[in-house]
């Protein structure tokens, strides 16, 4: 069976997509779609190839753009992604995320939706505007955002999300009710005896590690690992050169890998530290850290890489991709060892995601 | 103010057009304000309301609708005969 693999990027002009066979080393570029809307994520459903992609126009509001054909038609929708009267209009959506029937949907401001009917219509996860410390989040520097939606892959009612800078929130009954999961992570942005709050945390990214239940997060204020559902936090920040970064991808097969993109401080520019571009990789949970820089600029490189713009493949040897801020795309077909451009010049990158599919379209 | 439904003349902006392609440019609607007016727009077109108005609810604020040359709200009346442009605000970066 012949499987392509498709990269799908948000961009600040649309949505455009990569694509290759498992090779993985001549990429086809179309786009842009979603009539260049800014898009912050867009994702693939890998049972059969839906892609969808979410984001707000400054004209029109939200909205989830869906195609059923890898790309060539897009419809859009919004019934019920709206919220109450008199309430402060959704902005855009940030994220998303697909379990089985249901799609995810996160928006600025932070509120949770939900899809059972294939991104046609949305209900409002309105347990977690009730939360009791929601009057006291407080927005980071894009907004108070969802920005990471991880459902659990055994039990459809468990949700870990990710909200700047509220921290991570975790349900195990749906959405009904939530729990603060932030123990262990620091807000170096709060005065002293009060930088490990109960909530409030600025989380960049929050993602699940490969055949497990393990979480990994890139915060304001350093990494971290979970191997008890968020409870409690280990730093794993020791061995990189900041603690500071946005996006974290989680190998798809192995749990003790993770790639992470540290940026040289949260106040001195947010580039590559020293302007020389590496990915970072720990094949051991976070307990050592490993530079990769094959292929990638190591002069000159003054560019960010955004919370949801990194990703790897399922492949058995795994792909890792992520996208910059001047909008050129770097991908590794060997697990990060090297590196080549694949993409630039493209518009400011939002997100990075894959999608492998057969040649009839059906995901992987 | 108003007594009930007018029949008004409405033109849509090319954008809108784009994310609803079987609607036309120019078309004569039954509305007695132009809350009314959106809502006879989304009822042809389902989801056109949500582009223009926000849940608040008030026009979005890079949509602009002038009714015989004004800038108007939702709650603006519309007699008949009137000329309503919806536009898109200068926006984007």
């Amino acid at each position: 069976m012949t499987q392509r693999v498709l990269v799908l990027l948000g961009t600040k002009k649309g949505v455009f997509i990569l694509e290759s066979d498992v090779s993985r080393r001549d990429w086809d570029l179309r786009g842009p779609f979603c009539e260049t809307w800014p898009i912050q994520h867009a994702v693939g459903d890998p049972r059969n190839g839906t892609i969808y992609a979410g984001g707000g126009s400054e004209w029109f509001g939200p909205a989830v753009w869906k195609s059923t054909d890898l790309g060539e038609t897009w419809t859009h929708a919004r019934e019920g992604l709206v919220n109450e009267a008199g309430a402060v209009p959704i902005k855009t959506v940030w994220s998303l995320a697909v379990r089985d029937e249901t799609l995810y949907v996160g928006v600025e401001p932070a509120g949770l939706f939900r899809s059972d009917d294939q991104g046609a219509t949305f209900t409002h996860v309105e347990g977690l505007q009730k939360h009791p410390s929601r009057p006291e989040w407080n927005p980071g520097g894009a907004g108070l955002i969802l920005h990471s939606i991880v459902p659990a892959r055994d039990d459809p009612e468990q949700l870990w999300i990710g909200i700047s800078a509220a921290g991570v929130f975790h349900t195990a009954d749906g959405g009904r009710t939530w729990e603060p999961r932030n123990r262990g992570t620091r807000a170096d942005f709060m005065p002293e005896g009060q930088k490990y709050p109960e909530f409030g945390q600025c989380v960049h990214s929050l993602v699940m590690a490969a055949n497990s239940g393990r979480l990994y997060q890139q915060n304001h204020c350093g990494m971290y690992r979970s191997d008890d559902g968020g409870r409690g936090w280990a730093s794993i920040e020791s061995g990189l050169p900041s603690s500071f970064g946005f996006p974290a991808a989680a190998h798809p097969h192995d749990a003790n890998t993770l790639y992470l993109m540290p940026l040289n401080g949260d106040t001195k520019g947010r580039f590559m530290p020293e302007a020389k571009a590496a990915v970072w990789k720990t094949t051991d949970g976070g307990e050592t850290w490993r530079d990769l820089r094959q292929g990638l600029p190591q002069t000159s490189a003054y560019f960010g890489v955004l919370r949801q713009a990194m990703a790897t493949d399922t492949l058995a040897r795994a792909g890792v991709y992520f996208g910059t801020t001047s909008g050129s795309v770097y991908a590794s077909a060997d697990e990060g060892d090297t590196w080549t451009c694949i993409a630039q010049d493209l518009p400011m990158i939002s997100s990075v995601e894959t999608l492998v599919v057969e040649s009839g379209g059906a995901g992987e | 103010m108003t007594s009930g439904p007018s029949t008004i003349d409405v033109r849509l902006p090319p954008l809108l057009l784009h994310m609803f392609p079987t609607a036309p440019s120019r078309l004569s609607l039954e509305a007695s304000d132009v809350a009314s007016m959106i809502d006879a727009l989304d009822q042809r077109w389902p989801g056109m309301a949500d582009c223009i108005r926000d849940s608040r609810p008030a026009i979005r604020r890079h949509i602009n609708v002038f009714v015989d040359g004004q800038r108007a709200k939702l709650e603006t009346p519309l007699r008949s005969g009137t000329d309503v442009f919806i536009l898109t605000a200068i926006s984007g970066g």
